[in-house]
């Protein structure tokens, strides 16, 4: 197909840009694109929060109801992600059920709120082994500029923040509000040709061999991290990835989170 | 993740009598599958993983067709009879993400250049689970690769390490793996110490994380002379058999 070639030229000169020290839109290698951040657009949701990154837009959406606990947890509530790469986001998106992408984002995004355990469990049950709150964080990319797997993780944590327990609408009683315990924060480094790069733009990632999601919380601990694309990493590349992983986060937790 | 009532270390020993740094018992036989191109059974404590590969072969949907280099193709599947409480049958998200994890974690290591526009497809069946099945799972996958034939610049060798009861240990089991607070695997090519897998999930301060890497770096390479050695006793046992 002509846009594979297109592509193949356009990876070789992000490439060989990147190896003279610069990067496709100017930025330094470690410097994050503007992040924007609004909360609450969707006022039928318990929570929701719109963030951009760059060109990058992800509108993250959460949703309580009251459902039944797994019966190895049967009084902690339930956290369900799911993602959903919508056709407009991208030419390369395509209807149907989530593919491998959209699941390992969804995943990522879920295991870093989980590890982080930010979300206080056991206060999201409302009858022991009957009944628990159901929380639902479903993740909609609107265009994808690269490095949605940070838009939507900040998303999350950000629409967690405000979620307002709908008691009233499922005639149940209990608090309204659930303070979060914890805030994780995603940064995925990219790397290509040995250089590091925070926050891939769509076409870097294109050129990169791997990218690492390094998830850590407010006490720098690490909540998650994944791996992702065919390229190798030496021991002393991860360990620099997530040293500017934990601090990237530090600065967007401060400036994003913080209440 | 954090569960109280059981304990899972006593007396620096672990329940199943491992000290924190011991892999559990690895077995490994090359060839086990008539009809496959190459195939070989893992287990790792109570895992039993089988890998199956075929090819190259001819790609089908043909639009799936990379013109340049071969694609791997990666599917993992856990029988419905291989865990505690049944697993329904057929892919769920979790295998899905296992499979496109453990493909990047052995596509480096396939020289997928040679054979432009085929597919080679690797088949994993965990006939039994009890945690790091992924990890067993891609230990039989790259030597059913090897024993297919399949130009390879290395083995890929994968372990996972977590943390129980505050403390960094090796390749959990699914007990531990219950009531553990971390768990990481990871692939990695021995003979370059490149990783091509990570994954983490839990939670695990920077110092312990930058142990539980060097630790499973340690224990790739034990386990990539088992791969090895049983590569070399079967091509051994069939070149003295006149198969070769």
């Amino acid at each position: 197909m002509g846009f594979e070639i297109l592509g193949d030229i356009r990876k070789d000169y992000v490439y060989d840009l990147i190896g003279s020290g610069k990067r496709i839109d100017g930025r330094g290698f470690q410097e994050y694109r503007e992040i924007s951040l609004d909360r609450n657009l969707i006022s039928k949701a318990e929570g929701s929060a719109l963030v951009r990154i760059g060109d990058t837009a992800v509108l993250v959406g959460v949703k309580l109801e009251p459902g039944e606990p797994f019966s190895d947890a049967p009084d902690k509530g339930v956290i369900m992600t799911n993602a959903e790469f919508r056709p407009g986001a991208s030419p390369d998106f395509e209807p149907g059920p989530p593919d491998e992408n959209s699941i390992e984002l969804a995943r990522i995004v879920d295991r870093g709120i989980r590890g982080s355990e930010a979300l206080d469990l056991p206060k999201l049950c409302i009858t022991p082994g009957e009944k628990v709150w159901m929380t639902f964080i479903d993740v909609h990319i609107l265009d994808n500029d690269g490095n949605l797997v940070d838009a939507a993780a900040l998303g999350a944590i950000a629409a967690l923040q405000q979620i307002r327990i709908p008691n009233e609408r499922y005639g149940v009683s209990g608090e309204e509000t659930l303070p979060l315990r914890d805030t994780p924060v995603a940064v995925t480094i990219a790397e290509i040709g040995g250089n590091f790069l925070v926050d891939p733009n769509l076409y870097e990632e294109s050129a990169a061999s791997s990218k690492v999601t390094v998830i850590s919380n407010a006490d720098g601990s690490l909540s998650g991290m994944q791996k992702s694309g065919s390229g190798g990493l030496k021991e002393e590349d991860i360990i620099e990835m997530v040293e500017i992983g934990v601090g990237k986060a530090r600065e967007i937790r401060e400036k994003y989170l913080s209440a | 993740m954090k569960e109280e009532g059981v304990q899972l270390i006593v007396d620096g020993k672990r329940l199943d009598g491992r000290g924190l740094e011991d892999l559990r018992p690895i077995k490994i036989e090359v060839g086990v599958l008539k009809r496959a191109d190459g195939s070989c059974y893992v287990e790792l404590g109570k895992n039993k993983a089988i890998a199956a590969v075929y090819g190259p072969r001819e790609m089908h949907p043909r639009h799936f067709q990379d013109a340049k280099m071969a694609r791997i193709t990666y599917r993992y599947n856990m029988a419905p009879f291989s865990v505690d409480e049944r697993k329904r049958p057929g892919p769920d998200r979790r295998s899905v993400e296992i499979s496109k994890v453990s493909r990047e974690a052995l596509d480096p290591v396939v020289i997928k250049e040679y054979y432009p526009k085929t597919a080679i497809d690797v088949y994993v069946e965990l006939l039994q689970s009890d945690a790091g099945t992924r990890t067993a799972g891609i230990n039989a996958a790259s030597v059913a690769l090897a024993a297919a034939g399949i130009p390879m610049r290395d083995l890929v060798s994968s372990v996972a390490v977590g943390k129980i009861e505050g403390q960094v240990a090796l390749d959990l089991n699914a007990l531990e793996d219950n009531y553990g607070e971390a768990d990481m695997p990871v692939a990695m090519i021995a003979r370059t110490d490149t990783f091509t897998m990570l994954q983490m999930d839990g939670r695990f301060t920077t110092d312990e994380w930058k142990r539980g890497l060097a630790l499973a770096k340690t224990a790739c390479h034990q386990i990539y002379e088992l791969q090895r050695q049983a590569l070399i006793e079967k091509y051994s046992e069939s070149i003295v058999e006149g198969v070769v």
